[in-house]
């Protein structure tokens, strides 16, 4: 892939699977046991000195392709490359002297520094790593000018501390100096403050902040906190169940946000500010498991504005008719549970459902009960993914659409978005 | 008029700037130790008080000890009494003497020479086996962790008297050139050595594979530092803290197997030194003559020690193992807002 | 001294008067809550917020006698007549579960992964109202665990078969099953998704209404006092400094603690990025006066001289500081402004 001059980082068509640990038996027999798409596809390019906010909930896969971007997890699939070397096949070996290059600040400046190192042995230790000085003096030297770099000063008040002995704030400007020390290009930054007070993450931000402009950093800067991205980003990426469902321009996102998914993210922060309130149409339910992703669009199950060609499928009737029973949970739910017989069988992803019915029960009745669901709500939108609902033999077989449709990233204006309602033909 | 009152963070201020140096890293090890207060430390206080007077014991045994331990004929050439004939604990013989005229006191003092030069080669060679295997097994995994852990296992299940009986069997002679007192200990130590590898490899292992999963670990592999340096630098010192605990509970355990391999004749032999467990068997057949010093007194001494360094262990255990280690509540008296005064008043003189 | 009717409010469930929670360490007596009184009516949601290290978990644990052994209370907590702290701790035992709730920040570590959920509901309630039928206990797990959006269908699932916004719906069902009427709720989502934590605060709610339960909402996130909480009481360095209506202490906070948290609080609408230098003092010594005068803005002479009374203000307020008087308790050339040492990094939280 060719790279701008001024590119410093481009991701083209990352994976990173995992393979699933299935059972002792499963593992034994080599029985396919399945993978998880922890990223699944995600290209970006990103310029010198530029933020890049990687947003999303757990699980969305957005701190495994920051790790996938250091080589810290085994890539699978697509590419990497950084500052016009491709990384993504690099041995480890060659990949350790362009470490200097890419570092990292993790999550939990609790954990991210030895226990057992003081503060002079474990930011002056990247300098003998990369062979760069082996004298003590000069390691002393520079370790200070890190230290100081990063605010923590007086320094001899930290060069000998342990960070048993420092604030969660301290620890992680520690890992800062750490990670500055060899002076990189890029920083990925794994929810830098999120651990962090209140009162402390503020200052985190800004040490963040002057540090890229002082020392030109870029960063890739991943988070699940809107609010700070918002402070820090020029660019947003925000993921989903592995991939990027809209990409842009900060400013144009926080402006204008595309995806139902962003537009609900932002509506679900919670304001210091009680004249305001949450909205009551927030996607229900919660990311779905990575290893069997729904059909279509992967948002489709909780999203406020899916239509037709989504993807509806056997699961999310199942999430209907319980949210049914959720509604109606007296008499009438021991009642219509016997109308149905096993609902698991809802729960093998596909576009034709067969929902059997129970003991002493017709196809005829879970028929009734399904046409009830829809009176009940009838601008449900699951329906207009349906096609055919017919009594059959033990049960009723549900036809959802076929043809729909698993979005990519269309463009519509200055950002990207993965979502059907901006697909160019509608 | 601020300045008296600015808060010292409880992180930052109070923590006791620990002074670098040779052995800081050891020194923060340890500091719980000497932190240490109420019940523990004075189980610690008390092992540590048992072992050391078998410690002086085997230190200073040629100065300590009335006679040499296989001496039976006293400076003017007259043989001990046997211990069915006369050989009562008496002002000569503070513990007696047993069947061969040797003196019982003198083999206790011996004994522990024996005993914990055993234990010591032991401990040593087991940890220098142990660890390693369990740092690499447990740090990549895979192949080669899967056979050590097999292997481990098997030695398990295996009787660990048994395998000592059979490595002590084979090593019988080998060690000859080593003189004939030492090579006795050298094969005794090393057939309890093969019991107490597994028990490294296994502690050792499991915690390694714990911190390997530590954010700092993989800070390091960032940093692009190699394995060898990822596991000298930052494994091997958050995993090591467990061996002292590891160490005393097995030296324990070692000197009941020493003496077992001694009772039943594949130890040390007589003529290689004085043995507790050789020393038991063979007050055995006196003990019902009435002959209860021979027996009781070497089986005193297995008991204090392995007592002594059973305290010791499990002390060092509640203090060092931060699942055990819980933070230390006192009792706590609530004082009216006067009494907060005086005291405030009375810390502000404490610190000016 | 306090502003606070020494009697309990009539209304009031809980009535907490000059609570003090103490833990002795090696270093001297920890303070952790130390003296706050407050009241909470009957369905109302009490926010307790602050920094961590503020003595929040501690307050709300020292109200439910949840403590390490270690730990001394002093003061008195009145529930239903009754002071939980003087009260035989068997008999306060009996009261945890259907008269006072606790809600935990992680799910996953209180519900047995070996038990059904329904298990665990018919556990709670046989053991406090025995009398039930199985068929009544089912109804009565069903209804609740409906109310926080657990289908009937997913009863008899284990725990790990739930996602973790859906275990805490189940840990908050369980708790308010028995319908208590006083519950503490520990940062309830601080281990959630932004969406899966709004939806939490939404049934929190609702629950209110239809259960009728006091709530202690114990969150460091102000956001989460401004969604879900009447009231809040703002907690520094073992004391409340500052208590009141939400709407009140938020639009025009009195005590410069909470505009200072406030504007350190990034959200979407913030618009420069604000910090409260310092960190939370030491609780075994603390500053003396006003706890929070080395890293006040406002800070005057007066104020690590003595503690400030609480104040109520014109927004019915309750609050403790020297900034709202009174001013005839302020000692001459007392406003004047105090002359603080700088606080470097070496201070910082």
């Amino acid at each position: 892939m060719p790279t701008k001059p001024e590119t410093l980082l481009s991701v083209d068509d990352l994976q990173v699977h995992f393979a699933l640990r299935g059972g002792a038996f499963g593992r034994l027999f080599g029985r396919d046991t399945g993978s998880v798409r922890a990223v699944d596809g995600v290209s970006f390019d990103l310029r010198r000195g530029e933020v890049l906010g990687v947003v999303g909930e757990s699980g969305s896969g957005k701190t495994t392709l920051g790790r996938a971007i250091l080589r810290m997890v085994p890539i699978t699939g697509g590419r990497v490359v950084f500052d016009g070397h491709d990384l993504t096949d690099l041995k480890e070996s060659q990949l350790r002297p362009m470490r200097r290059q890419m570092q990292m600040v993790f999550q939990d400046p609790n954990a991210s520094l030895n226990p057992a190192m003081d503060l002079l042995t474990a930011i002056g230790h990247p300098l003998r790593i990369h062979g760069v000085t082996d004298d003590e003096d000069q390691i002393r030297r520079e370790v200070c000018a890190a230290l100081e770099r990063v605010g923590l000063v007086p320094v001899e008040q930290f060069l000998y501390k342990y960070p048993g002995d420092l604030s969660g704030g301290q620890k992680q400007r520690a890992v800062i100096a750490r990670a500055i020390i060899l002076g990189p290009d890029l920083l990925i930054a794994d929810e830098p403050v999120s651990m962090l007070d209140m009162s402390v993450r503020a200052k985190i931000l800004e040490l963040m902040l002057d540090l890229k402009n002082e020392l030109g950093l870029t960063y890739v800067y991943v988070t699940h906190d809107l609010a700070t991205a918002k402070f820090f980003c020029d660019k947003i990426a925000i993921m989903y169940l592995g991939r990027i469902v809209e990409y842009g321009p900060a400013d144009e996102i926080y402006a204008d946000p595309k995806h139902p998914y962003t537009q609900s993210l932002l509506k679900a922060i919670p304001e210091p500010d009680p004249t305001k309130s949450l909205p009551r149409d927030l996607p229900r339910g919660e990311i779905p498991d990575a290893a069997v992703p729904p059909i279509g669009c992967s948002f489709h199950p909780r999203c406020p504005k899916a239509f037709e060609i989504c993807g509806w499928e056997s699961r999310d009737l199942r999430d209907l008719i319980e949210r049914h029973w959720l509604a109606h949970p007296d008499t009438e739910f021991d009642q219509q549970r016997r109308v149905v017989g096993n609902i698991d069988a809802l729960d093998v992803p596909a576009v034709r459902a067969h929902l059997p019915a129970g003991v002493g029960h017709t196809a005829a009745d879970v028929k009734d009960l399904l046409d009830q669901i829809r009176t009940d709500d009838p601008r449900e939108p699951l329906w207009t993914g349906v096609r055919d609902v017919r009594p059959g033999e033990g049960g009723v077989t549900v036809d959802f659409r076929d043809d729909f449709v698993d979005p990519p990233l269309y463009d519509v204006g200055a950002q990207q978005v993965a979502c059907l309602l901006y697909r160019p033909d509608r | 008029m601020t300045s008296e009152f600015m808060a010292p963070t409880a992180t930052t201020a109070d923590a006791p700037t620990v002074r670098r140096g040779r052995f800081a890293g050891i020194r923060r090890a340890l500091a719980p130790v000497k932190e240490a207060r109420g019940l523990p430390k004075w189980v610690l206080y008390v092992g540590l008080a048992i072992v050391l007077i078998f410690v002086i014991f085997a230190i200073f045994a040629p100065w300590i000890s009335p006679y040499h331990f296989d001496q039976y004929l006293d400076s003017h050439g007259h043989r001990f009494p046997k211990s069915v004939v006369g050989g009562h604990p008496s002002a000569k013989h503070w513990f007696g003497t047993n069947a061969l005229s040797t003196d019982v006191f003198s083999h206790i003092v011996y004994g522990s020479r024996t005993a914990l030069e055993v234990i010591a080669i032991a401990v040593v060679i087991s940890m220098l086996i142990g660890v390693p295997l369990g740092l690499f097994s447990g740090y990549y995994g895979g192949p080669l962790d899967r056979t050590l852990v097999l292997i481990n296992d098997a030695m398990f299940a295996f009787p660990s008297l048994l395998l000592a009986i059979l490595v002590a069997f084979l090593l019988r002679g080998k060690f000859s050139f080593l003189g004939d007192s030492f090579s006795g200990i050298m094969s005794a130590a090393i057939s309890i050595t093969v019991i107490y590898i597994p028990q490294y490899f296994r502690v050792i292992r499991n915690t390694v594979i714990s911190v390997r999963e530590e954010p700092y670990v993989e800070a390091a592999r960032v940093l692009g530092a190699k394995p060898r340096t990822v596991i000298a630098r930052y494994v091997f010192g958050n995993v090591v803290q467990n061996v002292p605990v590891i160490a005393t509970l097995n030296a324990a355990d070692a000197l009941l197997t020493l003496a077992g391999l001694g009772f039943l004749g594949y130890g040390v032999q007589p003529t290689e030194g004085a043995e507790w467990g050789y020393d038991l068997q063979r007050a055995l057949g006196e003990a019902s003559g009435g002959v209860w010093w021979t027996s009781v007194y070497p089986g005193l001494a297995i008991v204090l020690l392995v007592t002594g360094l059973t305290l010791v262990g499990e002390s060092l255990n509640d203090l060092l193992n931060p699942v055990l280690r819980r933070r230390q509540l006192l009792p706590v008296k609530i004082t009216g807002p006067e009494l907060e005064m005086a005291n405030a008043d009375a810390a502000m003189e404490e610190r000016s | 001294m306090s502003s606070l009717p020494a009697a309990p409010a009539s209304d009031a469930v809980l009535s907490v008067r000059d609570l003090k929670v103490w833990y002795g360490t090696t270093r001297g007596a920890v303070r952790a809550v130390d003296g706050v009184s407050f009241d909470l009516k009957r369905g109302e949601t009490l926010g307790l917020v602050g920094e961590s290290g503020c003595g929040k978990s501690t307050l709300g644990r020292g109200v439910l006698g949840l403590l390490p052994d270690a730990a001394k209370r002093a003061g008195s907590v009145m529930f239903e007549g009754q002071d939980l702290i003087t009260m035989p701790r068997r008999q306060l035992r009996a009261l945890r579960g259907p008269k006072l709730g606790l809600i935990f920040q992680e799910p996953m570590t209180r519900l047995n992964p070996l038990m059904r959920v329904s298990e665990h509901f018919y556990e709670t309630l046989h053991a406090h109202e025995s009398d039930l039928t199985k068929q009544q206990m089912r109804r009565r797990a069903i209804d609740t665990l409906g109310e926080m959006g657990i289908p009937p269908t997913r009863f008899d699932n284990y725990p790990h078969e739930f996602s973790g916004g859906m275990r805490q719906r189940i840990m908050i069902a369980l708790a308010l099953v028995l319908n208590p009427a006083f519950v503490v709720a520990d940062e309830p989502t601080t281990a959630l998704d932004v969406l899966v934590e709004a939806q939490i605060l939404r049934i929190l709610a609702d629950v209110k209404r239809s259960f009728d339960t006091a709530i202690l909402l114990i969150t460091h996130n102000l956001g989460i006092i401004a969604e879900a909480c009447e009231r809040v009481a703002v907690m520094y360095a073992g004391r409340i400094a500052e208590q009141g209506d939400a709407r009140a202490v938020f639009a025009r906070p009195a005590h410069p603690y909470t505009r200072e948290l406030l504007a350190s609080t990034i959200s979407l609408s913030t618009t420069s990025l604000h910090y409260i230098p310092g960190a939370p003092p030491d609780l075994v010594d603390p500053p003396s006066g006003c706890r929070f005068h080395p890293r006040c803005p406002d800070a005057m002479q007066v104020c690590p001289t003595r503690h400030p009374p609480t104040v109520t203000t014109d927004l019915n307020q309750r609050v403790d500081c020297w900034l709202h008087g009174p001013d005839d308790e302020i000692p001459a050339g007392g406003t004047q402004p105090l002359q603080q040492e700088a606080i470097g990094v070496a201070d910082e939280a």
